[in-house]
């Protein structure tokens, strides 16, 4: 945990320094010393202050911000649902969010209403999801295990929810193909819009849903033996499921809503908390969220420094590096459970 | 104490349990007999509150379904046959999950807490597993492990499935050996399923033979570990003997005679 805090201290320094025009640590340090109350008396060049005030910080800022979110929520779900494949679109976040966005960008709607939309599309989804995954199985034909039926029954009709209203976007912005510029550049999310409204407006969001996770960090490792199991040791699966659930959704539609789908942190951070951290989910939330930021904050310098006249899309670089990582925790794991 | 009166479990069209009424009473183990997919394990489960049934379930005077999860828990630990054992997890923290139903929604373990989970440790000669992962663990060790759990549970009511299914011979006497040692120290209501007929007569007080859902005997194990009535359940030929040393042993004959050599 200290050494992912360490990795996200250096990432936010390296974020805010790190740009087409170089700005001094000291004028950085003097800017923000600038907005602090009682600030000591500094002169910063104002086009410095502006980058770094303006631009730099409330992306690095809004990156952290969406990257803890994101790997938290997929660790999360990886607990609750018992899955390492879970990811924090499981559930139609992405799909349902994609829909909202696609429909106000294809209407010309103010872009104002494009966080609104996709943060509306993506509850309603996992919404939907749930009404129809909880409500299916008929009890007993599981011979007994509701729990475990639940599960998968939740899970599939997150597949289904998420074609469906994958279809319905992808209709959408084929029949508006002037707008598929940046239909598509929304899907593949980014930060480069960041502004620190956008930040402010996910932080209660990002806030309230990492502590009410974090405090389940002990129930999600009482589910570390089974849904029957953790029942037997007193623990209510399907209501300790549905608050989990709740509270990693409106995180996750919060930061979905203002940098769009970008993939894989939230599935490649918590398995790279449990290899290097251990499995414990009172280890995994906090290392999650810690090295999700740093991991965000990261992949954005490479996406908008490796070329040199033009911005990666993020998305773009999270799988880029996220798919041979994958790859590799795969391999190790096989490897592991063959010498053990 | 365990108590059932006329309990009901149906999966779709089939019942698995069509009227089962028992009880076991305080301190004293009854094991469960009966051939595959008699409704042993669906009658634990449903004492357990994993399973929906109908007709009452009564632990230790109080009735089930007005109970919590989480009190239940606290007056039944229930081992499944085959208990999920993450392979990451170490000893002691597996067993603190026994505490589970002691502690508030967002409550962290005391050191209290990990007191008795030591002290238990301790007492079952399971120290040195304290820091193991499961996954270094044999068959036998995760056996103990999984009832240290249980016990971790403080219930008085322990509900065992199979609880020596995975374990050689001389590893299930041992755990049988020490689930009654636990037992007797603590006065523990013991209720469980055991596939070996000779090990259920020489370890429970009372036998309860079911079949096709339905109590067919229950009595002391020379009232049920019967030739007709371990027969007629099973659908095959089975013979009990009794042993110069006075135990009964239970042998299943061919259903053909050997062929000649």
């Amino acid at each position: 945990m200290i050494g992912a805090t360490v990795i996200l201290a250096v990432a936010v320094i390296a974020g805010v320094s790190i740009g087409p025009v170089s700005v001094p640590l000291g004028v950085i340090a003097d800017t923000l010393a600038a907005h602090l109350p009682w600030h000591p008396a500094v002169s910063v060049p104002p086009v410095d202050a502006a980058i770094i005030w303006q631009i730099r910080l409330p992306r690095v800022l809004l990156g952290a911000l969406v990257g803890s979110m994101l790997a938290g929520g997929g660790a999360a779900y990886q607990g609750v649902f018992r899955n390492p494949l879970a990811d924090p679109y499981l559930l139609g976040v992405a799909a349902g969010a994609g829909l909202g966005a696609t429909a106000v960008i294809i209407s010309g709607g103010g872009l104002g209403l494009l966080p609104v939309a996709a943060f509306g599309g993506a509850i309603a989804a996992v919404a939907l999801t749930y009404l129809l995954g909880a409500g299916a199985g008929r009890p007993g034909e599981d011979g007994g295990q509701r729990g475990a039926a639940g599960t998968a029954s939740i899970l599939l009709a997150g597949i289904a929810v998420a074609a469906l209203l994958t279809a319905a976007q992808t209709y959408l912005q084929q029949a508006h193909t002037q707008t598929l510029q940046s239909v598509y550049a929304w899907i593949l999310g980014g930060l480069s819009n960041a502004t620190w409204s956008q930040a402010w407006l996910i932080v209660p969001y990002v806030l309230i849903s990492g502590l009410i996770l974090l405090a389940h960090r002990r129930l999600l490792d009482v589910l570390r033996v089974g849904e029957t199991e953790a029942g037997a040791l007193g623990v209510n699966v399907p209501r300790l499921r549905l608050i989990v659930v709740i509270a990693a959704t409106l995180g996750v539609a919060a930061a979905v809503s203002v940098s769009g789908l970008i993939g894989f942190v939230g599935i490649i951070v918590p398995h790279l908390a449990r290899l290097t951290a251990g499995a414990s989910y009172r280890i995994v939330l906090p290392v999650s969220m810690i090295g999700g930021a740093a991991f965000l904050v990261l992949a954005d310098i490479a996406a908008r420094t490796v070329q040199p006249d033009t911005e990666i899309p993020i998305g773009v670089i999270t799988a880029a590096i996220g798919a041979p990582f994958f790859l590799f925790v795969l391999r190790s794991r096989r490897a592991r459970a063959e010498t053990s | 104490m365990i108590g059932v009166d006329d309990l009901r479990v149906s999966f779709g069209p089939t019942r698995a349990l069509d009227g089962v009424s028992a009880t076991v009473a305080t301190g004293e183990w009854v094991a469960l007999i009966g051939p595959n997919g008699a409704g042993k394990t669906t009658l634990l489960r449903a004492i357990a509150g994993l399973t929906p049934s109908a007709g009452g379930i009564v632990l230790a005077g109080q009735p089930a379904r007005q109970l919590s999860h989480r009190k239940r828990a606290r007056l039944i630990a229930y081992v499944p046959q085959h208990p999920q054992l993450p392979p990451e997890m170490t000893g002691l923290d597996y067993i603190l999950l026994g505490r589970t139903p002691h502690l508030g929604y967002f409550a962290m373990e005391s050191e209290a807490d990990r007191r008795i989970c030591l002290d238990l440790l301790d007492r079952m000669a399971l120290t040195d597993m304290a820091g193991r992962r499961l996954a270094t663990m044999s068959g036998g060790e995760a056996q103990r492990l999984v009832l240290a759990r249980a016990l971790a549970q403080q219930a008085p009511i322990l509900v065992l499935d199979e609880p020596t299914s995975s374990l050689d011979l001389g590893r299930r006497v041992d755990a049988l050996e020490l689930i009654d040692e636990m037992r007797r120290e603590r006065s523990l209501t013991v209720l469980s399923a055991i596939h070996d007929l000779t090990l259920a007569g020489q370890f429970a007080d009372r036998l309860v033979l079911l079949r096709k859902g339905t109590v067919a005997a229950d009595g002391e194990p020379a009232d049920v570990l019967r030739d007709d009535l371990l027969s007629e359940a099973f659908g095959a030929g089975v013979g009990v003997l009794r042993t110069s040393g006075g135990d009964l042993a239970v042998i299943s004959h061919r259903q053909r005679s050997a062929a000649p050599p």
